[in-house]
């Protein structure tokens, strides 16, 4: 240890001398952890699958997950169930690394100020929704969420969604020539009750189409917003999804 | 197959690596604190830096 | 300016290199923002691209200005044989700093209200909490202590090298162009301008300026340290180094984001999912590792030897230190990851380094605490030496609770609870304010020629309210967090969840509320500060001040 220890010591001078030699230690001696930890993800078996009923969002969605992001929901309420026995049984089952494949940027969150989200979709009303926005303490007395009653009155500006499907398309998602050329109709379409949703649901298949905000007069952001919210965690059908093929 | 390999990574992390980082880390502390270096000089002369300005 | 007696005629003024390409650029830099204002798809972006027009066409006048101003020839580097400082950067970034905080702190007392009462959400889009929260953390890390570690950073590589700043204009560049970084970061948090990555929210456009402005800050750093008289680069610089280089690194991995259009301020990440999240946390743990510690660990390796008068412990540790905690760190961030989708082995090699993390904070904490052997009497003395030396031991404090967090079986129960809220914040008040506050309080006398501070014992005010307000808030969210992760967890005798949601938020307000009181405390502090501050650059230099004031080099 001795002698070998003085002669590295001794050349550590190099570092303490040279300040380009220090730069150039400290760059390697940080790129080493992330390399090991991030690189496998773009290739290993578990993070990249695909799993059955995952599809893009549709141009409602997108726009309400944008909704989402811009109101910082995210800061209190995580997407992300862990395979934790209370957790499974409070939120569902536990979430899987495809389902979140599509999303840039992802939204799991790291703080539970409220519950979870991540299979929210479908277990409260388009109506509970619609107060809980407006006003949460109407509904749930004891909560300290902000009430959003803006997203109801403001028109969703939606006139340039097909823009952000081809951003999304360059990174990865696969939105086809089809689905970027009918967004705009695609959008109205979902949030119109009773509209001709045929050639809309082949496109996106198991999205949900109704008025969502309960206003009829225009599409507005709550509209999006909860038009995302009840299709959250839905698209995977967990009794045909087997876990033996998606060890992880 | 990727079970297999991660316990067995596991495992030798949590013995013989253990071991290893524990050695490692009493000689770097040994090695920090051992009196009478041969830059001890230097040393001292460094750490003054702050000290000696103006 | 020259006047008529001068015995030499004044060299021909011409405008420098710098200047004029400085000029040009601000010039068209002002002009495509007005384009990208007037066909902005946003009322919001455009209202960013009219501050980014305002603020270029501020920076022609200034430099204009300055030109007309300037004598001719170059900036002397050496007076009488001693190093011409440049410390006006430091002044304007130590001021800003002082600023930042007090706003910072106040968004975060904003925020604990809104936990606690939701009115003080007030129904309105731009104060709403999930707006709110991002302008407090960026507020205190970025604007605070960004601006700390810029005004530190520019007095201690000049002062440790005896060479004045590099680049005659580039410093500048630097501190203002960081604050309006911040300003556009903060106004678009309140606008809904977010790209939701947590500490890297500022969308591309922000970014991108950023980009600009470290890469120039790392070029002004590194030329400081080429221009040096000592041939050793002190250990605090090497931090320094560490913190701008990773802290770039991270910036640009995390931000790989292809925005809608130039008009749009919307963009979207590269990454996805599981890749996204563990980009995220691999820059997100980073940036408290690099960001929070190597670079306040600098103040403390320069700061605390000065004040106390005292050379650091052991050198020789120092090294071992920096090493280990650069090489370390960075392999953490899968501990924000557990039990995710993010595959086990990950998780695995998460856990493991932060523990192993533990020992070099430990040799940090150490070096810095031991530094004060044979002179314990300062703490008692000196409530600014006592401010340092608790903030080591705060640190020394996170750097124990965060390995133990980041052990897979603590981590299922402290995970998305207060309890985290309460490390950071035992870290980030405890560790980061209070070392930015005493190389504040030694600094300020430094630079404005003051003995000292102009009231000591607002000093020690200042520390006995914060450290108050620090126990009510750590020791709250502790017990909130805990509170929540048991009664999420709680079964009853018949196998149901005992509590439905709501019970646990209903559960934790008191908590809440004390937290508050915590915060309240803490921003008191701050403002006896900025006062004690404003005192003492506006109080007249005594006899003795002015006669130190005037030899060059000081």
């Amino acid at each position: 240890m001795a002698s070998q220890g003085t002669s590295i010591w001794a050349k550590h001078q190099i570092f303490e001398k040279h300040s380009y030699w220090l730069t150039l230690g400290i760059l390697l001696v940080i790129s080493i952890g992330g390399l090991v930890e991030i690189a496998p993800l773009f290739y290993l078996k578990g993070t990249i699958e695909t799993v059955q009923g995952m599809r893009p969002y549709t141009p409602l969605e997108l726009a309400g997950r944008n909704i989402y992001i811009r109101e910082g929901c995210y800061n209190c309420h995580s997407q992300m169930i862990r395979p934790l026995r209370d957790e499974v049984e409070r939120y569902g089952h536990y979430s899987l690394a495809a389902e979140s494949m599509y999303d840039h940027p992802f939204q799991w969150g790291s703080k539970r100020t409220g519950p979870d989200l991540a299979r929210v979709g479908g277990k409260y009303s388009d109506v509970w929704h619609q107060e809980h926005l407006f006003n949460p303490r109407s509904v749930v007395p004891a909560s300290i969420m902000p009430s959003y009653p803006w997203l109801s009155k403001t028109k969703l500006d939606s006139k340039r969604i097909d823009e952000d499907m081809r951003v999304l398309r360059l990174e990865g998602v696969p939105y086809t020539d089809d689905m970027i050329a009918n967004a705009k109709a695609d959008l109205d379409t979902q949030a119109t009750t009773d509209a001709d949703a045929e050639a809309f649901n082949k496109r996106y298949p198991k999205a949900q189409v109704r008025d969502f905000d309960g206003n009829a007069a225009q599409i507005t952001e709550a509209d999006a917003l909860i038009a995302y919210l009840q299709m959250l965690g839905t698209l995977v059908d967990f009794k045909l999804y087997d876990n033996k093929a998606n060890v992880r | 197959m990727e079970d297999a390999t991660y316990n067995a990574l596991a495992a030798f992390a949590q013995t013989w690596g253990l071991l290893l980082f524990v050695l490692g880390f009493l000689l770097v502390i040994a090695y920090a604190f051992w009196p009478g270096k041969k830059r001890k000089k230097e040393m001292d002369d460094a750490a003054n830096i702050p000290l000696r300005e103006d | 300016m020259s006047t008529i007696q001068d015995p030499i005629p004044a060299p021909a003024k011409s405008m420098r290199f710098g200047e004029a390409g400085l000029l040009v650029v601000f010039a068209i830099l002002a002009f495509c923002s007005i384009i990208v204002a007037a066909k902005a798809y946003s009322a919001s972006y455009a209202f960013h691209a009219y501050i980014f027009a305002a603020a270029s066409i501020a920076a022609v006048f200034a430099i204009g200005n300055r030109y007309m101003d300037r004598p001719a020839g170059p900036v002397p580097q050496e007076i009488n044989g001693k190093p011409n400082y440049n410390f006006d950067v430091v002044k304007v970034g130590t001021v800003l700093a002082v600023f930042w905080g007090i706003a910072g702190f106040a968004a975060g007392v904003t925020a604990a209200l809104q936990l606690a009462f939701p009115m003080f959400n007030f129904d309105t889009s731009w104060f709403s909490f999930g707006r709110l929260r991002p302008l407090h953390t960026s507020a205190v890390i970025f604007a605070f202590g960004g601006n700390v570690l810029i005004a530190t950073s520019f007095y201690v590589v000049q002062r440790t090298s005896r060479a004045r700043l590099a680049g005659d204009l580039a410093p500048w560049f630097v501190v203002l162009g960081y604050n309006l970084f911040i300003v556009i970061a903060a106004t678009g948090y309140l606008l809904g301008i977010t790209q939701s990555k947590e500490y890297a929210e500022p969308e591309w456009y922000a970014d991108l300026w950023l980009t600009v402005v470290w890469v120039t800050y790392f070029l002004v750093f590194l030329g400081t340290v080429l221009k040096r008289k000592e041939p050793h680069i002190y250990v605090a610089n090497w931090f320094y180094f560490a913190f701008i280089i990773t802290i770039a690194m991270l910036h640009i991995g995390n931000n790989v984001t292809i925005p809608v259009s130039v008009f749009s301020h919307k963009s979207y990440i590269y990454w996805s999912g599981v890749q996204d999240a563990m980009f995220q946390w691999w820059y997100g743990h980073n940036a408290v590792g690099f960001f929070l510690t190597a670079g306040f660990l600098a103040i403390m390796y320069y700061y605390i030897p000065k004040r106390a008068e005292r050379p650091v412990y052991s050198y020789r540790l120092s090294i071992v230190h920096f090493w280990a905690l650069i090489f370390i760190y960075i392999w953490a961030g899968p501990h924000h990851l557990h039990y995710t989708a993010l595959p086990d082995w990950a998780q695995t090699l998460g856990m493991t380094f932060s523990v192993i993390l533990w020992m070099p904070s430990w040799g940090g904490m150490i070096n810095g605490l031991m530094t004060l052997s044979g002179a314990w009497d300062k703490l008692r003395t000196d409530p600014v030496i006592r401010m340092m030396v608790v903030a080591v031991a705060f640190y020394g404090m996170s750097t124990f609770e965060g390995p133990m967090m980041a052990v897979k079986a603590v981590n299922s129960l402290s995970h998305y609870t207060e309890w985290t809220i309460g490390h950071v914040h035992s870290g980030a008040l405890g560790w980061v304010a209070y070392i930015s506050f005493g190389a504040i309080y030694c600094m300020v006398p430094w630079l404005w020629h003051k003995k000292e501070m102009y009231s000591l014992r607002a000093v020690s005010w200042h520390f006995w309210v914060s450290t108050l307000g620090i126990v009510l808030y750590i020791s709250s969210m502790w017990v909130a967090g805990i509170l929540q992760g048991l009664m999420w967890r709680a079964y009853t005798s018949l196998g149901f969840l005992e509590y439905s949601f709501i019970e646990t938020v209903e559960a934790v307000h008191p908590l809440y509320v004390i937290r508050a009181v915590g915060g309240i405390l803490f921003l008191i502090g701050g403002l006896i500060m900025a006062w004690n501050v404003w005192m003492t650059i506006r109080t007249p230099l005594t006899e003795a001040e002015r006669e130190l004031a005037l030899a060059p080099a000081e």
